[in-house]
């Protein structure tokens, strides 16, 4: 059975359209908010959801996305609770596919096994863990395969062609092109290189290719959209979380269709 | 454990090829990093195998650090503590004052090797970045080492150090503002700069290669020290004592004993307030459960939703939720012990080095003078304790003051 994050692939394919995929941060900025931003984003024009899991060591995120999370973690959120929030998220919203973000820790604290059968229990489709590359996966992603969670996969600047065909070996739903050499939310984003990569990418694995880190804005976005299969807004999105809860949906929504009209002009 | 009834030197063999010491270690890093890891993998194996690269490498130990470190019976202290003779490893004179440099040598040559321009490195209580400051300076690289803002301000003497050696020290305002925080932001700068920049792990933690590579560069001081107690004692000792936060110095010496039948190994962590007051930086002694921080899997600090909680100790450089994966495999098999020690005990241990040997010690290093004063009163005035005096304790000098109270 084809999973709901493959089933939106598939009908945006067919509308000759490219997926929009913003994140926001479990909890950010209180954990009571999330869900209604969470349909927020959809109204904005989202076609997949990455949900952040908020971590006290968050590695390869810029300092937006660590105050995210240190705002989450304030108010205590665990990985328990974000899955909560996605079955609140799932009563109004069957279609979306959400995908939860994260670190390696609080799902290990966890055990796979467990997680695997709470998050689907809930809704999630897919799994994004930045610090779990092939190899220390195959295991772990059996697990989340066998549950039927889509184990989503990083590809960089850096990676050779060898280990993209590793990866599309593990990887299902879509992969993760990181644009650029750097953390989230870094200003550096050269979409011809991206571009190039893209080709490269493609050669070796036939799953849709995300862009995410450094698209600020719709230029950027519909740039990007033109080289591949989805285009990732993070940070961009936070820094409006950031700016406090008054008229926080309305600038959410507002944000996001602007970024969606451009992405589908871009593809028109 | 693994090697029981083995008897061949070489039957210790770990870590595997993935940085695995049994379920610990490996390479849990984000995708852009692990080409990286890759290459300094394949040129760290081209390097040792390189009769000019090692030659360097020992010849800057001898002219540039000072080695061998001497081996040292400190008979006042033995007579104070009753029971074992206790002989001091003498890191602590090693050029830069620690154990660190060791390392940092080793790798600023790997970094010229691989044409690396840029050095950045993480700093707890600063020894490890003095260390990686001088060999910048030694071999003009640029170099810019991150600490925790809380350490910035508890280890003064060494961020200006750092800065006359020509290092920009930058702080760290994240998390819990001490070392496992300086080390995510050195891993953000490394995967931001990649092409140009090689990372200097301070301990023998991080992702694969580095628990290994740290280990081997460190391991020259088991391998004097097999040699001294040789000339010194006629034998090896019966217990021989590090402190442990990641545990670059403890591994240093444990690593050569590791097939010496009859040699206890004994990893002293900091207890902090009290193990029991779980303000402390004792993961190993606690039986913290296995987790991934920092690229690796190992005893974690960290609460049930698996978020690293924070440490505790009076000391900066031990102030770590980890410890390196090989201390978590020796613990595992038993080849090794981990006890901790409080602040309290290691202060008391401090001042008896400083009055009956006239040795200033570092903190950190106290933390294993502090066990062997337990230990020693144990066994017979014929055995022998060495004690890895891994650093000295001039960086201290301030927060002892604080810590008595006077103003300096």
């Amino acid at each position: 059975m084809a999973s709901r994050i493959q089933k939106t692939f598939a009908s945006l394919k067919q509308l000759g359209r490219k997926a929009l995929i913003p994140y926001i941060t479990a909890g950010d900025p209180n954990p009571g908010i999330t869900v209604s931003l969470m349909h927020a984003l959809v109204r904005g024009g989202a076609d997949i959801i990455e949900l952040g899991v908020p971590f006290s060591d968050p590695m390869a995120d810029g300092p937006v996305i660590q105050k995210a999370a240190e705002r989450a973690l304030a108010h205590g959120v665990s990985l328990k609770q974000v899955i909560a929030m996605v079955e609140t998220f799932r009563k109004d919203d069957l279609d979306t596919p959400v995908v939860l973000m994260g670190y390696a820790n609080p799902v290990e604290a966890m055990g796979y096994e467990s997680f695997s059968q709470q998050a689907v229990a809930a809704g999630v489709d897919g799994v994004l863990t930045v610090d779990l590359p092939p190899e220390e996966a195959e295991e772990r992603v059996a697990i989340l395969k066998r549950h039927g969670l889509d184990p989503i996969f990083l590809l960089a600047p850096t990676t050779p062609p060898s280990r993209v065909a590793r990866i599309a070996g593990l990887a299902s739903g879509y992969v993760y092109y990181v644009s650029l050499k750097g953390v989230t939310g870094a200003a550096n984003l050269d979409v011809a290189s991206v571009a190039d990569k893209m080709l490269e990418l493609r050669a070796n694995i036939s799953l849709p290719i995300g862009v995410g880190f450094g698209i600020r804005d719709a230029a950027s976005a519909a740039a990007v959209a033109g080289v591949s299969d989805a285009v990732i807004i993070g940070s961009r999105i936070v820094q409006e979380l950031e700016l406090g809860e008054n008229g926080l949906q309305e600038r959410l929504v507002g944000f996001l269709s602007g970024v969606r009209h451009a992405v589908d002009a871009a593809c028109a | 454990m693994q090697m029981a009834g083995k008897t061949s030197e070489q039957s210790y063999d770990l870590p595997d090829a993935l940085g695995h010491f049994g379920q610990f270690g490996g390479i849990f890093v984000a995708e852009t990093l692990i080409p990286a890891l890759d290459e300094l993998r394949a040129e760290y194996e081209r390097a040792i195998a390189d009769p000019a690269f090692m030659a360097e490498f020992h010849y800057e130990l001898k002219h540039y650090v000072g080695r061998p470190s001497p081996l040292y019976h400190a008979r006042r202290l033995s007579e104070e503590f009753g029971g074992a003779q206790i002989y001091l490893k003498r890191e602590d004179l090693n050029h830069t004052g620690a154990h660190k440099v060791n390392n940092t040598i080793g790798q600023a040559l790997l970094a010229r090797r691989m044409g690396k321009k840029r050095v950045i490195a993480e700093t707890g209580a600063g020894q490890h970045g003095v260390a990686s400051a001088t060999v910048a300076a030694r071999y003009g690289l640029e170099c810019v080492v991150y600490m925790g803002s809380e350490d910035v301000k508890r280890q003064a003497p060494n961020v200006f150090r750092m800065k006359l050696l020509g290092a920009k020290v930058v702080p760290v305002e994240s998390g819990s503002k001490t070392l496992k925080d300086a080390m995510n932001e050195a891993m953000r700068d490394w995967v931001t700069n990649v092409d140009s920049t090689y990372y200097i792990i301070g301990t023998c933690a991080g992702p694969h290669p580095y628990p290994r590579l740290v280990r081997d560069f460190q391991s020259v001081i088991g391998e004097e020290c097999k040699v001294q107690c040789a000339e010194q004692l006629g034998r090896q000792p019966d217990a021989v004592l590090a402190c442990v936060g990641g545990g670059s110095n403890a591994i240093g010496i444990f690593y050569p004993y590791i097939e010496v039948p009859g040699v206890r190994l004994i990893g002293v962590e900091a207890g902090g307030h009290g193990v029991e007051t779980g303000k402390h930086a004792a993961p190993l002694t606690t039986g913290a459960k296995p987790g991934v921080l920092h690229g690796q899997r190992v005893n974690l600090m960290q609460d049930e939703n698996g978020q690293v909680i924070e440490t505790h100790s009076v000391s900066a450089g031990l102030d770590y939720p980890g410890v390196g994966p090989e201390h978590c495999y020796l613990n595992e098999v038993g080849r090794a012990e981990y006890v901790a020690i409080n602040d309290d005990e290691a202060l008391a241990a401090f001042h008896d080095l400083c009055r009956f040997e006239g040795i200033i010690p570092a903190l950190e290093s106290s933390h294993a003078l502090a066990y062997a004063r337990k230990l020693a009163p144990t066994m017979r005035r014929d055995q022998v304790i060495v004690v890895n005096l891994s650093g000295r304790g001039d960086k201290d000098i301030p927060t002892l003051a604080r810590l008595s109270g006077i103003e300096l």
